[in-house]
């Protein structure tokens, strides 16, 4: 009896140190939000609206959310660095489970078969809408898993990467409209095109490190949007370009709805492609490299890599996903213009990857769908999902930095195969691997 | 002739606002190594409790040059509490991870005040009121210079000696040069660096909101938007005079104002950002630290 007592009263009483804090807090957003929030300036009529109602909102919201912010700062701090703390031990067992279940191999085959069949399913139950919402969401897939290779494997901030997307689906616009280029030709070319150009960017920019690269990538990229807005005699300026053929199986003539289907598939392609083609990367020579390099410049350099020649070869490679996306898009879409390839859509890749967990390529996917199909499905709350994803993006970051999906380093320890072996024969789940 | 010297005129009032934006850019990555994207939105949500408060003040009768002293000091106070609060909640737990993770944390706070302006107040343009009074002796002058220019000019010019004076001379700029230099070490000698960089984000953000009231009485006009791309070109200009760097960041901050007059001036409007952008690259080609950057030293 006087054990749980014991127990429960420093519980109490921090809990009545968090409500006190939290008063305090509420206050200062009171006062910190009252010219903006309660007060609005009309000035047509030059007059103030006043609204009293939303200074109770803010009140109660920010009391409400100061108080959850530290419950859960405290977990985190008690739950992080510590596995065996209280609350997370039945996560670590959980998880320690789900360790022990995929490395089975009938496990592995039969999840692949259920997705395989998911997937296969998804664009005849789920009508055009929702088939279309995929088809954008599989396309910033393919752009995190390309800007990975350049941020997550190569170590660069780049946040102008949607320059070379712009590429791509001009290159397809125009070389359709101007020399009857289809689809299916377009798709090398543009990926050749944003290969060439992120390469080209990168030869001046290699000496430049973090975020002075970062800027300049940024300046590159809205210099590019830039002359595509001004350069109207072939670009076609702010108007864009217009009618651009969706692809095609050679001849066969289909339907808005077939074609929607086709490129769903086409771009579920792509990302498998996608993957196989990351996934021998990071465990080839060229992806040892990227670890060496980003964990030590001077050391990797001293073990004979080129950095140069890694760091290029890592911005090329990034470049070909943008631009095959990119011919995509403008083939879905049919109608692009500069406004579709701002700097925000820059932003937006960068967030899918490293909200979904830098270099992990299960990661990046979990990121791009979370943040393409959440906004997407939050339409009901048209007007607050921006305000929503800002928070969401502080909030993540605060508490779980790493990401989604946390990347993994492969290591050969035979012990540890040993152990986790020994582990799985006595059914003991407390040790993680 | 004249029309050089306009041109000069109005790149070097482009270049002063820059500055106030870039110092407050150049002091929060000198000290916490981030990229702070909210700050355009302080400088945005300057401006608009300037807007605010001018037009309450009006009701009580005030003439133009109080309206004016009141409604900035107001501003920069508030802008000042949310650029204090912004670091609290958005930055403070995210020191110690990845550099990435505080930069998607600013972006995320980026978002997230321009669409609570949005929001809260309206989605369109609104008109600003010209506060500042015109001056009737700058008619007789041979270029054409306007009062608005002559104040922008002159309160850039105040802000950054008065800066320069507080980071040289007293005591919380000397606590700022020992954390930018190595905050482990300035902890360990008693600097309480939490309050360091409370403090940097505190005069960041008050120099922005007073870029934005001025120039936003300047152009007579104010959105939600304003802010992203003044803070944009804000980096731009700490970037190309070597970010950390408080003379480089006025000193870019000039080049990058007169860079887009002269250019939209002589060759072409539409291109204005283009040269923006493109001297930038120039320069960190030549110079990759920056105009007055500290060329990095490598450790092993």
């Amino acid at each position: 009896m006087s054990d749980t007592a014991q127990t429960i009263r420093p519980t109490l009483n921090r809990h009545v140190d968090f409500a006190r804090r939290s008063l305090l807090i509420s206050i200062w957003f009171a006062i910190l939000t009252f010219p903006i929030m309660v007060m609005r300036a009309d000035v047509a009529a030059r007059s103030i609206v006043w609204r009293w109602s939303n200074l109770v909102w803010v009140i109660a919201g920010t009391f409400v959310g100061s108080w959850i912010w530290r419950v859960a700062l405290e977990r985190k701090k008690n739950g992080g660095g510590n596995p065996s703390g209280p609350g997370s031990r039945g996560i670590a067992a959980v998880r320690a489970r789900i360790a022990i279940l995929t490395r089975q191999r009938h496990f592995t085959l039969g999840s692949f078969i259920v997705l395989a069949v998911v997937i296969g399913i998804f664009p005849f139950a789920g009508g055009m809408w929702q088939t279309n919402v995929m088809i954008t969401a599989l396309l910033y897939v393919v752009l995190g898993l390309g800007l990975n290779i350049i941020i997550g494997l190569g170590g660069m901030l780049h946040i102008g990467y949607i320059a070379f997307y712009a590429l791509g689906a001009y290159s397809y616009a125009l070389l359709n409209q101007q020399f009857g280029l289809n689809f299916w030709m377009a798709l090398p070319v543009g990926a050749l095109i944003g290969g060439v150009a992120s390469l080209l960017i990168g030869i001046p920019v290699l000496r430049l490190r973090g975020d002075y690269l970062a800027i300049v990538t940024l300046a590159f990229a809205e210099i590019t949007r830039l002359v595509l807005e001004n350069w109207a005699d072939v670009t076609g300026g702010t108007a864009g370009i217009r009618s651009i053929p969706r692809p095609t199986i050679p001849g066969m003539r289909m339907t808005l709805p077939q074609t929607t289907v086709f490129i769903y598939f086409t771009m579920i392609a792509l990302v498998v492609f996608t993957i196989f083609v990351v996934r021998r990367l990071e465990n080839s020579r060229i992806g040892r490299q990227f670890v060496a390099m980003k964990e030590d410049v001077i050391a990797a350099q001293a073990m004979g890599v080129n950095v140069a020649k890694t760091k290029l070869t890592a911005l090329g490679l990034g470049g070909v996903w943008a631009g095959m996306a990119g011919v995509v898009f403008a083939a879905r879409t049919t109608f692009i213009n500069p406004a579709s390839f701002s700097v925000w859509e820059s932003i937006i890749v960068l967030c899918t990857v490293v909200l979904g967990g830098m270099g992990s390529i299960p990661g990046v996917i979990v990121g791009a769908l979370v943040l393409i199909l959440v906004p997407e499905y939050l339409r009901a709350f048209v007007q607050f999902r921006m305000l929503l994803f800002g928070a969401i993006l502080v909030t993540m970051m605060v508490f779980r930095p790493g990401g989604i999906i946390q990347k993994r380093r492969r290591a050969y320890t035979i012990s540890s195969v040993e152990k986790q072996q020994a582990v799985t024969e006595s059914g003991d789940l407390s040790i993680e691997g | 002739m004249n029309y050089f010297l306009n041109l000069v005129i109005g790149g070097l009032t482009r270049g002063s606002i820059y500055a106030l934006l870039a110092l407050g850019y150049t002091m929060v990555y000198g000290i916490i190594e981030l990229i702070n994207f909210a700050h355009g939105e302080i400088y945005m949500i300057g401006a608009f409790t300037a807007l605010i408060v001018a037009l309450a003040l009006s009701f009580l009768g005030l003439d133009g040059i109080s309206i004016l002293v009141i409604a900035s000091l107001i501003a920069m106070v508030y802008s000042a509490a949310y650029g204090f609060t912004m670091e609290k909640i958005a930055y403070k737990p995210v020191r110690n991870s990845l550099r990435l993770s505080a930069l998607i944390s600013a972006i995320g706070m980026s978002l997230f005040l321009q669409n609570y302006v949005r929001l809260a107040q309206t989605s369109n343009f609104v008109p600003f009121p010209t506060l500042i009074p015109e001056m009737q002796f700058l008619q007789t002058l041979p270029v054409r210079i306007n009062s608005a220019q002559v104040v922008i000019l002159t309160t850039t010019a105040i802000v950054m000696v008065a800066l320069t004076f507080l980071i040289k001379f007293t005591r919380i700029g000397k606590s700022m040069r020992a954390a930018s230099q190595d905050k482990t070490m300035a902890m360990l000698l008693g600097v309480n660096v939490n309050r360091v960089i409370s403090v940097t984000f505190v005069i960041g953000s008050a120099t922005a909101a007073l870029g934005g009231v001025l120039i936003s009485s300047f152009t007579g006009q104010i959105n939600f938007y304003i802010g992203f791309m003044a803070g944009i070109k804000a980096f731009v200009a700490a970037v190309l005079g070597g970010i950390g760097s408080i003379p480089g960041a006025v000193l870019g901050s000039f080049v990058l104002g007169l860079t887009e007059s002269l250019g939209a001036g002589y060759i072409s409007s539409d291109y204005e950002d283009v040269f923006a952008f493109a001297i930038l690259i120039i320069i960190l080609i030549l110079k990759p630290s920056g105009l007055l950057g500290r060329p990095e030293n490598k450790k092993v």
